[in-house]
């Protein structure tokens, strides 16, 4: 059973609690096909969405599962806000409180520090998003999805490719998928693939044929090129032609393979455009629409564990 | 003053390597006999020691006090009782505060205000460039003239290794020391962490060990082509022993420093996300704790020092990259290196070798030794008194300790400085 106040992050979770979510976000699925798509589950609460770093598409996916459940949904753009005037996260986090939210959705630049946040509040806390740490809704709508596709979730292979150090949507997958019994490799320039890896359970490749070779899913990653200190890559051309993928790369993965993107998408950069729209062979626009059902499910579970200790 | 004789103690010796029964008899703030009968003066006044043991007290180089600029901090007051209780009877203070001390006159304010306020010794350290900068050097002359024992950045590197060599140069022609932080500064741009599957699955900026080893092999090559007295901060970790111990083999004047937090802690007791185990350098992996502690039974480390660096809750209560670096430590210095001994690492003498005999020679100082005619700072401690940290029992006035809630050996019974009894129930 589901019993955690927050969801700060995929670590935490046992594979009974990813398969609770993710069962009933197939029922959310339904739901937001139907002409009837709201529910009740949150009525009566509020939910905070704190984004301290720009984000529209996963901010608007929290507000839409949370207003489709019933709740009283407010977005704080933290980048405006007194943060800006130097109160410290501590603070703010301490002022939202007092105004009694029932969950807060949280996006910070810093990996930790919805964990902090967390530890100062007596509501719900979801991770949107923390520095190059975690992002577990996206992996969470990332397994929904290939659970959907490929009727199971465990026992195959997936290969996360392109910008591993960077990216907390990365780390999410490898531990859940990991924690399912997937066979995961990693693919990418050294340059952007921490140290120690091979370490995590993973399997690493600086080359996408044999990184691609027999995978079920290919994992496409941002290049987050707002994220580069330095020069990662020596151009963005040549990054295309060895790690970028298109038809001919994806040939090394299994027939039926799928091609998954986190988005935004750079086309041309690390995904051939006309791959990415090819729908015999890319879910990106199904894991949008998974992305708002995982967040319903993980906001409904929350809520009832909130209800319960408060009783 | 009058005499005083400490009974029925273990002597640990660094200087013989020995731990024997005996007294200690302490006159005009010096040592006037030790041994297992000294010759007992009619009129001193007789303390017993319980069989408990006596040693030199501890020689810290590397204390960071926040005068000037962040007496909220840490004062000469706060920072002179935690090291008066901790054992530390000789404070070697840094010269990262804001302003760096670079000048004379600043040397002045910290010897006014040591005196002041300070029950234990305070010996000063300058910066060894203008303002920290890396730029020019300061004015080592005036600055040796004034009192400065040796020249450091403190944590932050000389990058142009130009200027360092000028540095260095112009330092051994006047036989100063120089003490090194050796990390190559832009490899550890940004970084909290070291390098490996820990740091990757937090998700923090890390830094491979290798960033020493860079930085160390070009201080000591430097050290190669100037002669200069070079002392580096801290080693932590098993790529830089080989350069360490090159340089030794080949006769170069270097001698080398860990701090307490790097032989006690490890990579993992950041846990999740806790600020108070942010150092610099980073923790590393168990490997190379072990390696250096190793290193330091080995004598290829020769000094042990707490790094003491207060930090307000207020720059510590914040996301782990966001968050201030730096640890407390004169009050844990002493139980926390019991542990190396506890564990069988070391022995008492050797231990002391690397608190007290050890610092003592590097700055030419006549204590840190139980000999008759050095100055009478010792401590008397029990090595085996457990008891809980309490962080918000510390005298430091800031409270940012690694160790708080940790079940530790080891308690000073008095402090004595030139003779005098500056701390325990005596005092």
């Amino acid at each position: 059973m589901f019993s955690h106040r927050h969801l700060l992050g995929i670590e935490h979770l046992s594979p009974s609690d990813i398969t609770a979510i993710l069962d009933l976000a197939d029922t959310y699925v339904d739901r937001t096909r139907s002409p009837d798509k709201h529910g009740t589950a949150l009525a009566g609460l509020t939910q905070i969405n704190m984004f301290f770093e720009n984000s529209t598409r996963t901010q608007s996916s929290f507000e839409l599962a949370g207003k489709r459940l019933g709740a009283d949904v407010m977005n704080m753009a933290m980048q405006t806000s007194s943060v800006k005037k130097g109160e410290t996260l501590i603070d703010t986090a301490m002022t939202l409180n007092a105004m009694h939210p029932d969950i807060l959705v949280v996006r910070h630049p810093s990996s930790g520090a919805v964990n902090l946040l967390a530890e100062k509040v007596n509501c719900a806390v979801l991770n949107a998003g923390d520095g190059r740490h975690e992002h577990p809704t996206q992996a969470l709508l990332d397994a929904l999805t290939i659970r959907r596709r490929k009727g199971r979730l465990h026992r195959l292979t997936v290969a996360i490719c392109g910008d591993i150090a960077h990216s907390r949507v990365a780390r999410s997958n490898i531990i859940l998928l990991g924690k399912m019994e997937n066979r995961v490799r990693i693919v990418g320039p050294a340059t952007l693939i921490p140290s120690g890896m091979d370490r995590l359970g993973v399997e690493v490749e600086h080359d996408m044929k044999a990184g691609l070779a027999d995978a079920d899913v290919v994992m496409m990653l941002r290049l987050q090129k707002e994220r580069m200190s330095g020069a990662f890559i020596p151009s963005e051309r040549e990054y295309y032609h060895r790690f970028g993928l298109d038809a001919a790369k994806l040939k090394a993965a299994k027939p039926d393979a799928i091609v998954m993107h986190p988005g935004p998408m750079n086309r041309g950069v690390e995904i051939d455009g006309t791959l990415a729209d090819d729908i015999n062979v890319s879910v990106i626009q199904e894991q949008v629409e998974m992305g708002v059902a995982v967040r319903m499910a993980a906001m409904d579970l929350l809520a009832r564990n909130l209800k319960e200790a408060r009783a | 003053m009058s005499d005083l004789l400490i009974e029925n103690v273990r002597l640990i010796d660094p200087d013989a390597g020995t731990e024997t029964h005996g007294a200690v008899r302490i006159a005009d703030g010096r040592i006037a006999a030790v041994g297992a009968k000294p010759d007992p003066a009619t009129d001193a006044r007789r303390i017993d020691g319980r069989g408990l043991c006596l040693a030199p007290g501890i020689i810290d180089i590397g204390v960071k006090i926040g005068e000037p600029g962040d007496r909220h901090k840490e004062s000469f007051r706060t920072a002179g009782r935690a090291a008066a209780a901790g054992g530390v009877t000789t404070m070697v203070i840094r010269p990262d505060t804001s302003p760096a001390i670079d000048s004379p006159e600043a040397l002045e304010f910290l010897d006014r205000r040591a005196r002041e306020a300070a029950p234990v010794n305070v010996l000063r350290m300058a910066a060894l460039t203008r303002a920290r900068a890396g730029k020019q050097m300061a004015e080592y002359g005036f600055l040796l003239d004034a009192g400065a024992v040796a020249f450091t950045d403190a944590d932050r590197p000389v990058a142009d290794t130009k200027v360092l060599q000028r540095c260095m140069s112009y330092a051994a022609g006047l036989g100063a020391l120089i003490i090194g932080h050796p990390q190559e500064p832009i490899l550890s741009d940004g970084a909290c962490m070291t390098s490996g599957p820990f740091a990757a699955k937090l998700g923090l900026p890390a830094v491979s060990p290798m960033a020493e080893r860079i930085q160390l092999e070009r201080d000591l090559a430097l050290v190669e082509m100037t002669g200069v007295r070079y002392h580096a901060d801290q080693i932590t970790c098993a790529a830089a022993l080989p350069a360490l111990a090159r340089a030794r083999a080949a006769g170069l004047p270097v001698t080398a420093g860990a701090s307490i937090h790097h032989l006690t802690l490890n990579e993992f007791d950041v846990g999740d996300y806790r600020t108070f185990f942010k150092v610099k350098p980073p923790l590393r992996a168990e490997e190379d704790r072990l390696a250096v502690v190793e290193a330091l039974a080995a004598g290829e480390i020769d000094i042990i020092s707490s790094m003491h660096t207060p930090q307000d809750e207020e720059s510590k209560r914040l996301p782990f990259e966001e968050a201030a670096s730096g640890a407390v430590g004169l009050e844990t210095l002493l139980p926390a290196a019991l542990q190396l001994v506890h564990a069988g690492h070391l022995d008492l003498p050797a231990l002391f070798r690397a608190l007290a005999l050890n610092p003592a020679k590097l700055l030419g100082l006549d204590a840190g030794r139980l000999a008759e005619g050095a100055p009478a700072d010792l401590i008397l401690f029990d090595p085996d008194k457990p008891f809980l940290l309490d962080r918000a029992t510390l005298r430091s006035k800031s409270k940012n300790t690694p160790y708080d809630l940790r079940r530790m050996q080891g308690r000073v019974i008095l402090s004595i400085v030139g003779g005098d009894i500056i701390f325990g129930e005596a005092a």
